[in-house]
């Protein structure tokens, strides 16, 4: 009835902190028996935490709808939905750019690279992600733009472009480049497994037929490295869009960050929380519902 | 009849401890000293008990083992050298593995037709049709929009050996190419094969078929712990062996 989860993933990459994986918290346990296989067959097979998950959902929409304060504050706070979903696709698509090239170096032949990515990895994934953030936005910026500035100095000089200040860069993204180095390092390491999880005979039929090593990895390894951890991906944009409440600290107006400022201004914690809270879990429920659906689509492939 | 595969002195050491590897005591020679010709359009087989070194010599001749010392070619190409021509020595020997090793993502049609549009450059179309075509030869019209997993273990096979025919090699490698299948499926398989030799295809197969051995084989090629220990026609090595370890293997097989 249920994938048992974390079929697809190859071992030792489920979530780099151990926190956001939704893995696992449910799976429906093999010890399950004949009569509360009925009982759930009788709920149409709909496990009792997604009913319970959205009978909280149903009673905060009715209680916003019907309540003023509550009315207020979900429109107060709904205005950082847009900030929050930027960062976190932004960060999550740059991240995977960046994450994939060092998964690839990570699993290279060429030992110098393989070194330089490893070493990256540890580093970034020895830090916690506020002090990354941190770190970027008041380090890194500044950095950024001496470098940028040395860079680009005859330019400068020409006076084409202006010279490069720390305040060039908003937080928002100082933010973004801080989450996108941050998971980058994470995300290597999914694509270093889904690499090393094609089997051998995969790449020695390909270079027996005289494909290059670039033209095995592009055509043979990737795609399939990519369909057997596509569940750990999904998972980690779950992750990113919790991991963009960190931004609040750097004073983006997200979800968090809005949410902070009217509960401080109005003394209204438990309400303005509860808002901010349930806006996350329509996020991350309904996401984690569809890595789910894909787990599931992807193992019924892989038996058919 | 001219030497099509020649072999000179191959060497080869499996975790050599100068490398990095495992202790010395644990170092195995999978190669000893190997020399061996096989003629064009020739049928070699070669037999031994595992750990022998038929399969290393099989992947040294497409160069997906490395030999610590001697030499091997390919027509006029050497395949040792350090700048060897790797794609061109592919395209030359073609090779059938013990698993298949089909391409899972891909059907059975964009499995062989993906070498000739990638490496020989066809168009999309052509590469399609002449796909086509040589999975028609191994009796596979049928399937060409299935994939690998879809398929018996005989039908994945001939699918392999198409996949190596379409890049039109001027011989071809078998390593181990029914020990993975059915009792029911190994002769769809050595049909195919059986076929090729008569159209006078080179082979160098590792295989102890007995039946193949004696319907397509010109000679059997005994190894032993990284040697060879005796060659002849079918018939001599398998009725009159002359070494007592080929006597023994022999009677272990039969």
């Amino acid at each position: 009835m249920h994938s048992p989860n974390g079929m697809h993933s190859p071992n030792g990459m489920h979530s780099p902190n151990g926190m956001h994986s939704p893995n696992g918290m449910h799976s429906p346990n093999r010890t399950m028996g004949m009569k509360r296989n009925r009982v759930a067959a009788f709920a149409g097979g709909v496990p009792w935490w997604l009913v319970l998950l959205a009978g909280l959902g149903i009673i905060s929409v009715g209680t916003a709808l019907s309540n003023a304060t509550y009315r207020v504050i979900f429109g107060a706070v709904a205005r950082g939905f847009g900030v929050t979903m930027t960062v976190a696709v932004v960060s999550y698509a740059a991240s995977l750019l960046l994450g994939l090239l060092l998964g690839l170096a990570r699993a290279s032949r060429a030992r110098p690279l393989r070194e330089a990515s490893t070493f990256y990895i540890e580093l970034v994934r020895g830090l916690p992600m506020l002090v990354i953030l941190y770190y970027i936005a008041f380090v890194g910026a500044p950095a950024l733009a001496g470098l940028l500035n040395a860079l680009l100095a005859p330019l400068i000089k020409l006076g084409v472009i202006a010279a490069f200040q720390s305040r060039s860069f908003s937080f928002a993204t100082r933010a973004v480049l801080a989450l996108t180095l941050g998971y980058a390092a994470f995300i290597a390491e999914i694509f270093r497994a889904g690499i090393e999880s094609v089997d051998k005979g995969q790449i020695e039929a390909a270079h027996a037929l005289g494909l290059s090593h670039s033209q095995t990895m592009i055509r043979v390894v990737l795609p399939q490295a990519v369909r057997n951890v596509l569940p750990a991906l999904a998972n980690e944009f779950i992750a990113i869009v919790k991991d963009s409440a960190l931004v609040s600290v750097l004073g983006v107006q997200d979800i968090t960050q809005i949410g902070k400022v009217y509960a401080a201004s109005t003394f209204m914690f438990f309400e303005t929380y509860n808002v901010v809270a349930f806006f996350y879990l329509c996020l991350t429920v309904s996401l984690s519902m569809l890595v789910r659906a894909l787990e599931r689509r992807l193992k019924r492939e892989s038996v058919r | 009849m001219s030497a099509f595969i020649r072999i000179e002195n191959a060497v080869k050491t499996f975790g050599d401890p100068e490398r990095g590897g495992v202790p010395a005591r644990d170092c195995v020679r999978a190669l000893d000293g190997v020399t061996l010709t096989v003629e064009q359009g020739e049928v070699v087989l070669v037999i031994g008990p595992s750990g022998s070194g038929k399969s290393t010599l099989l992947r040294s001749v497409n160069r997906l083992e490395k030999l610590d010392s001697g030499e091997i070619w390919i027509g006029d190409d050497s395949v040792t050298a350090r700048h060897a021509d790797l794609r061109r020595i592919r395209e030359d020997a073609g090779m059938v593995f013990q698993s298949f090793n089909l391409f899972a993502h891909m059907t059975i049609l964009e499995n062989v037709s993906l070498a000739p549009r990638i490496v020989r450059k066809l168009s999309a179309t052509e590469a399609r049709e002449h796909a086509a075509a040589i999975l028609a030869r191994v009796g596979l019209s049928d399937k060409l929009d299935r994939f690998p997993r879809q398929l018996s273990g005989g039908q994945q096979q001939r699918a392999a050996i198409a996949r190596a025919l379409a890049m039109t090699p001027k011989a071809l490698l078998f390593d181990e190419p029914t020990s993975a299948l059915d009792p029911e499926m190994i002769k769809e398989v050595l049909d195919v094969m059986t076929g090729l030799a008569d159209e006078g295809m080179t082979m160098m197969v590792v295989s102890h078929e007995m039946g193949f051995a004696r319907a397509a084989a010109d000679r059997v090629v005994f190894m032993d712990k990284g040697r060879i220990i005796e060659q002849g026609t079918p018939d001599e090595l398998f009725a009159r062996p002359k070494e007592e370890r080929t006597r023994d293997f022999i009677r272990h097989i039969l």
